[in-house]
C-alpha cells in the first residue's frame, strides 16, 4: 500500500488523531533524552511492580477479550514480561556509557531510538505489552501500541497501567499511547510516518511483512513451527512432562510451543503410552483425519484461527472425537511433512503431531524437514542425553532458539528453564525474514555508538641473538658446537679462501659440508639441492658465507629444512600488516638447525634482516618472504671478509645501506629504537663510505661500513623501507641494474618529494602529525650540514648526498645507462605498476601516487632537480594504462 | 536595539516556566524586534515547556519578533533539535 493510497483511506479526522499522537510521542521521546540512567531505572522499578501486581486482573481481560488461553497461564506470563525482564535488564546500563574496553580504547554510547511503533498478537497480548513498556521506558523510547483488533482492550488496560506508573515516576507525558479501535490503515500510515523510528512487529506473517515493507528499520518476528526430536537416550518421563506442559501452555499460542515430534522407533510406543497415561489423547488415523480437516484450512493449508488457543477437549468436540473429560492434549501420528501431511504445521493448541523414525539420520531429516515448513529462524527443540545428537541438532536446525531437554514454550521465553534472555519476541533471522535472531530485548531498542579512541598498536624491535662484530670476529665460530654444519657459498669465497677462514674456527669434531651455489639469487631448485644436502647431513648447523643471495638462500634452506610441508608460493602472500596478514609462517618443525650469517658485503644487512628473495624462473618473477622466523640466529660482521671487495661494489651496497637507513628512519614505522639505528648508520655512512671506496685497504672505513650496513639493516627490519626501494625494484628488474645503483638513481628524488606536502597522506597511526621534512632535518643537522629552517637542511641533505653519489662515480641519471627515452617510456607502464604493487611502497611516509611514480621515475631519468608534482597529462596516461 | 531579557525556571516547575513563557507572551509586543530568554539556570525541559516554547515561537514569527535564547546547554539544544525548534530561534552563549 502506498503512502498516497493510505493517506486517501484514512479522513481528515483520523489524520489529525495519528499525527497529534505522534507529535505527542516525539515530543516525550525528545524530552526523555534528557534523562539518566538514575532516572529511567527509578521509572521502571515500580512499573515492573504495577504489572506484577495487575498480572491476573491483566490475564482475565485478555481470556475474556480474546477467548484464547488459559488465565492462569497468561498470568504467569504477565509475571515473566515483568519480574523476570526486570532481573535481566535491572543492572544493565542502557543510557550514555554502557560498556567500555578500556584495553581496546572502545566505549560504547547508547542512544535511544525516539518513537517506536509496536504491533501486539492476540496471543500474548498484554505480556508483550508488559514487555515492551519496560524495555521502552529502560532505553528512553516513546512507543505508541498498536494491537491486535481482537486484544485492543486488554491491551489499552496494559499501557494505561504502564503508562501512569511511568508518568507518577518522572516519565515523560506522551511517553506510551494505545491506537483506539483503528484500523489496518492507521497502522499502514504510522508504519510509514517519517518521525517513527522504529517498528516493533510481534505477530503473524502479514503484519511482519508490512512492517518490513515499509521502509523503515523493523524487528518483525513472526511464526514458528517447532520440531522437537526425542532421541532414544532422552530422560523420557522429564521430556513427555515438558512437552505436555509446553503445548498446553496457554493452550499452546506460544509461537516457539512444540508443532511435531520425532520420536526413536525403540521408544516411540513406550513414549505415546506415558503421553496417554498423563492425559493425552492418541488419535487414531481416521481421528487424526477429521483433525486434520477441522483444524487446518484446506485451502492455505495454516491453522484454523478458531482452534487457536482453544482446550483441548473443546477442539476434540469441535473434531466431534470422543475424548475423556481430562483430555489436555491429542495427539495425532504422521507420516510425513508437507501440503499432504496437513498437521505437520504449526498448531497453536494443544494439537501435537507425532512422528516413527528408524534412525537418527531420519529424524534429524524430518526435523529439517518441520523447520523449513513454517519454522525457520524461530525455535527447535532435542531431548536426549547424547551430544553428538544435541550437537548435529543444533547444526542442522535453523533456529534462533535450540532448546535442549526443556519445554520449548517457557524455554524460548528465556530465564526460567535456561539463562537465555527473557523475552516475548522471537527474532528469525533471515531464514524467518527477520532482521534479528536474538530474543528481542533492549539492546535491540539502543542504537549503540562506539567510541573509538586512537590506540597504538605493538611495535616491536627484534634482532639476531647474537651479533659479533669488528676485525676477525669470525673467531667467535668456535663457541658454537655442532655435530653436523652445512656452509653455504659462493664460488667466489671459495676461491678466494674465505671459506677455509670459516672452516678455520668451526669446532674440529663438526663434520663440515660445503655446498656451493652460483652467485645470483637463489632460485627453487638451489634451494632444494641444499635442502637435500641438509637432510643427508643432518645438519644442525648452517653458516652461510656470502652477500645477500646467499643468505636469501640459507634462510630459505632453513625454512624448507625445517618445515618440509612449508609452501613457499603462499608464505610470499602480500600484505600490508605484518601482524595481521593472512598467512602463518610454520612453527612446526622437525628439527631446529642454528644459522649464522658471515656477510661478505656491506650493504644489504642480510646478516640480521627477517627477508629473503627467491626467483621464480618459471614465471619470470621474484618472490619475497619476510617473517622473524627467517632472520640468522648468529650474525658475524667482520671487516676481514670485505677488505677486498672491489670500489664498483663498494659504491653500489654503500648505497644501498644508506638508502636502508635514510628510508627506516622516515618510514611510518620508525620508532626511537630504529631511529637510533638509523641515524648511526647515515651518520657512519656519510664519513666512511667516501674513505672506504677512495681507500680499500682503510680497515678502520671498512669496518665502519660494515658495522654501518648490519646497524642500517637493523633499523630497516624493524621499520621497512620506503617508495625508493619500490622504484629501484621495478626499474633494477626491468634493466638489470644492480639494486644499489638503481636506490641511487631514485633517493635524493625520494628524499625531496617526502620532505613536501604530501598530496596524499599514508594512513599511519604510529606517528601524530606529519614529520617526515622533520626527520630529514634532524638528519642533516646530525651530519652538520647547516640550514636554519626545515627546507633548507632539506635541502641541504639532498645536496649531500648527491655529492656523496658523485663522490662515488655512480650515475646520476637513467639516461646516463645509456636506456633510450622510448624504451624508457615503453616501459613506464609496467614500472608504475609493479612500484606500485611493491610492499616497500607501503611504509613510506607519503602516500605515493601512481601520477607521482611516474614523475619520480622521470626525475631520475632525467638525473638533478627536485621533484615536481604529476602533471594532469601525467594523470591521464595512468588512467589509460590503468583502463580507468 | 536592546533585549527584553527573561529567566525561564526550572524543568519539573511547570508553573515557573509556564509563568515565564506567559511573561514572554506579553512582551512580544513590546519587544522592539528581539526577546531573550535566559536558560542559563534551566537543567531539562518537559512536554509542555515545548508546547510553550512552540507556540511562542509562532507568536514571534507572526509579530516579526526575534527570540533569543541565551544559556541553552546541550542536552536541551538536542531536544529543540530533535523537534525542529532550534531553527526557530537564536542562541547566546
Amino acid at each position: 500500500m502506498s503512502t498516497s493510497t493510505v493517506v486517501s483511506a484514512l479522513s481528515e479526522e483520523r489524520i489529525a488523531y495519528l499525527e497529534g499522537i505522534v507529535t505527542q510521542a516525539r515530543a516525550a521521546a525528545a524530552v526523555f533524552t534528557q534523562y539518566t540512567q538514575e532516572d529511567v531505572d527509578r521509572i521502571v522499578k515500580p512499573m515492573v511492580l504495577a504489572g506484577l501486581e495487575q498480572a491476573q486482573y491483566l490475564a482475565r481481560l485478555a481470556v475474556e477479550e480474546t477467548k484464547l488461553g488459559v488465565l492462569e497461564d497468561k498470568a504467569l506470563k504477565n509475571m515473566v514480561a515483568t519480574e523476570f525482564v526486570y532481573n535481566y535488564v535491572k543492572d544493565k546500563r542502557t543510557v550514555g556509557p554502557i560498556r567500555e574496553y578500556p584495553e581496546r580504547g572502545l566505549v560504547e554510547v547508547a542512544d535511544p531510538i525516539g518513537v517506536i511503533f509496536s504491533l501486539t498478537p492476540i496471543t500474548n497480548p498484554t505480556s508483550t505489552v508488559l514487555f515492551k513498556c519496560i524495555m521502552a521506558i529502560k532505553t528512553r523510547n516513546a512507543v505508541i501500541f498498536s494491537p491486535h483488533p481482537s486484544a485492543g482492550h486488554c491491551c489499552y488496560e496494559a499501557v494505561r497501567i504502564m503508562y501512569e506508573a511511568a508518568l507518577k515516576h518522572g516519565a515523560p507525558e506522551g511517553v506510551f499511547t494505545c491506537l483506539e479501535s483503528h484500523a489496518l490503515e492507521d497502522n499502514a500510515y504510522l508504519m510509514r510516518h517519517k518521525d517513527v523510528g522504529l517498528i516493533d512487529a510481534t505477530g503473524g506473517p502479514g503484519m511482519v511483512k508490512a512492517a518490513y515493507s515499509s521502509g523503515k528499520p523493523a524487528l518483525g518476528v513472526g511464526p514458528g513451527n517447532t520440531p522437537v526430536y526425542l532421541e532414544k537416550t532422552a530422560n523420557l518421563n522429564m521430556a513427555v512432562v515438558d512437552i505436555i506442559t509446553s503445548k498446553t501452555f496457554d493452550n499452546g499460542t506460544i509461537c516457539a510451543s512444540e508443532q511435531t515430534v520425532v520420536i526413536d522407533d525403540e521408544i516411540y510406543d513406550l513414549v505415546l503410552k506415558k503421553f496417554a497415561d498423563l492425559g493425552a489423547h492418541i488419535c487414531n488415523e481416521k481421528e487424526t483425519q477429521l483433525l486434520a480437516r477441522t483444524v487446518i484450512d484446506p485451502k492455505t493449508g495454516f491453522m484454523q484461527p478458531l482452534a487457536v488457543g482453544q482446550k483441548a477437549t473443546d477442539i476434540a468436540r469441535m473434531v466431534g472425537l470422543s475424548v475423556k473429560p481430562n483430555t489436555k492434549l491429542l495427539i495425532a501420528p504422521i507420516q510425513g511433512v508437507g501440503r499432504e501431511h496437513p498437521l505437520s504445521v504449526e498448531k497453536l493448541f494443544p494439537v501435537l503431531a507425532v512422528y516413527r523414525t528408524k534412525s537418527v539420520d531420519e529424524a534429524l531429516k524430518v526435523c529439517v524437514d518441520v523447520n523449513h515448513a513454517g519454522g525457520l529462524g524461530h525455535t527447535a527443540v532435542v531431548f536426549s542425553c547424547n551430544d553428538e545428537v544435541i550437537g548435529k541438532f543444533s547444526q542442522v536446525m535453523n533456529a534462533g532458539r535450540i532448546i535442549v531437554n526443556s519445554p520449548g514454550s517457557i524455554g524460548a521465553l528465556g530465564g526460567v528453564y535456561n539463562d537465555m534472555v527473557p523475552t516475548f519476541s522471537f527474532g528469525c533471522g533471515t531464514g524467518g525474514g527477520n532482521s534479528t535472531m536474538d530474543n528481542v530485548n533492549v539492546y535491540n531498542y539502543l542504537n549503540i555508538k562506539r567510541v573509538a579512541r586512537r590506540t597504538q598498536a605493538h611495535m616491536w624491535f627484534r634482532i639476531p641473538d647474537q651479533i659479533y662484530f669488528n676485525m676477525n670476529a669470525v673467531e667467535n665460530l668456535s663457541h658454537f658446537p655442532s655435530r653436523s654444519t652445512i656452509i653455504i657459498t659462493n664460488p667466489a669465497m671459495e676461491q678466494i679462501g674465505h671459506v677455509d677462514v670459516v672452516r678455520r674456527y668451526i669446532p674440529p669434531q663438526t663434520l663440515v659440508h660445503v655446498q656451493v651455489i652460483p652467485d645470483a639469487e637463489p632460485d627453487a631448485k638451489i634451494v632444494m639441492q641444499g635442502v637435500e644436502a641438509l637432510n643427508f647431513y643432518k645438519a644442525d648447523q648452517i653458516i652461510a658465507l656470502g652477500g645477500g643471495s646467499v643468505m636469501d638462500a640459507a634462510k630459505i634452506m632453513k625454512l624448507k629444512y625445517e618445515s618440509p610441508e612449508a609452501d613457499l608460493e603462499e608464505l610470499a602472500a602480500p600484505f600490508l600488516d605484518l601482524r595481521k596478514r593472512v598467512v602463518e609462517y610454520p612453527t612446526e618443525k622437525t628439527s631446529r638447525t642454528r644459522l649464522i650469517a658471515v656477510s661478505t658485503t656491506s650493504g644489504t644487512g642480510s646478516e640480521v634482516t627477517p627477508f629473503a628473495v627467491l626467483t621464480d624462473k618459471a614465471r619470470g618473477r621474484k618472490v619475497t618472504l619476510v617473517d622473524y622466523s627467517l632472520s640468522p640466529d648468529v650474525a658475524i660482521v667482520d671487516p676481514q671478509f670485505v677488505m677486498s671487495m672491489p670500489k664498483g661494489l663498494t659504491a653500489d651496497t654503500g648505497v644501498d645501506c644508506l638508502t636502508h637507513a635514510l628510508e627506516a628512519g622516515v618510514s611510518i614505522y620508525a620508532s626511537p629504537y630504529t631511529d637510533s639505528n638509523a641515524m648511526q648508520a647515515i651518520r657512519m655512512v656519510f664519513k666512511y663510505l667516501p674513505i672506504a671506496y677512495e681507500h680499500p685497504h682503510d680497515e678502520e672505513a671498512r669496518s665502519m661500513m660494515h658495522n654501518a650496513a648490519c646497524i642500517a639493516a637493523i633499523a630497516f627490519s624493524n621499520a621497512s623501507v620506503g617508495v625508493t626501494h619500490a622504484l629501484a625494484h621495478a626499474f633494477g628488474a626491468r634493466f638489470g641494474v644492480a639494486h644499489g645503483r638503481a636506490n641511487a638513481l631514485m633517493l635524493p628524488h625520494v628524499i625531496a618529494y617526502n620532505a613536501s606536502v604530501p598530496t596524499k597522506f599514508m594512513p599511519s597511526p604510529n606517528q601524530r602529525g606529519y614529520i617526515a621534512h622533520k626527520k630529514y632535518a634532524m638528519m642533516a643537522d646530525l651530519l652538520g650540514l647547516g640550514g636554519h629552517t626545515i627546507d633548507e637542511k632539506v635541502k641541504n641533505l639532498v645536496a649531500a648526498t648527491e655529492q656523496l653519489l658523485d663522490q662515488l662515480a655512480i650515475p646520476r641519471s637513467i639516461a646516463e645507462l645509456g636506456i633510450s627515452k622510448e624504451d624508457f617510456e615503453r616501459a613506464m607502464p609496467d614500472l608504475v605498476k609493479i612500484a606500485f604493487d611493491d610492499p616497500s611502497g607501503r611504509s613510506n611516509p607519503r602516500m605515493p601516487l601512481l601520477t607521482e611514480l611516474v614523475e619520480l621515475f622521470w626525475s631520475a631519468y632525467q638525473g638533478r632537480g627536485p621533484a615536481n608534482v604529476a602533471s594532469v597529462s601525467q594523470q591521464q596516461k595512468v588512467d589509460e594504462w590503468l583502463c580507468v | 536595539m536592546t533585549m527584553t531579557i527573561i529567566p525561564v525556571g526550572l524543568e519539573f516547575d511547570g508553573e515557573s516556566v509556564a509563568h515565564a513563557f506567559q511573561e514572554a507572551r506579553e512582551k512580544l509586543d513590546g519587544a522592539d524586534g528581539g526577546l531573550c530568554l535566559d536558560f542559563s539556570s534551566v537543567r531539562r525541559i518537559d512536554p509542555s515547556a515545548l508546547r510553550e516554547m512552540e507556540e511562542l515561537a509562532g507568536m514571534a514569527d507572526d509579530k516579526a519578533v526575534k527570540i533569543v535564547l541565551r544559556g541553552v546547554n546541550v542536552d536541551i539544544y538536542k531536544v529543540l533539535k530533535l523537534m525542529k525548534l532550534a531553527s526557530r530561534f537564536s542562541f547566546l552563549a
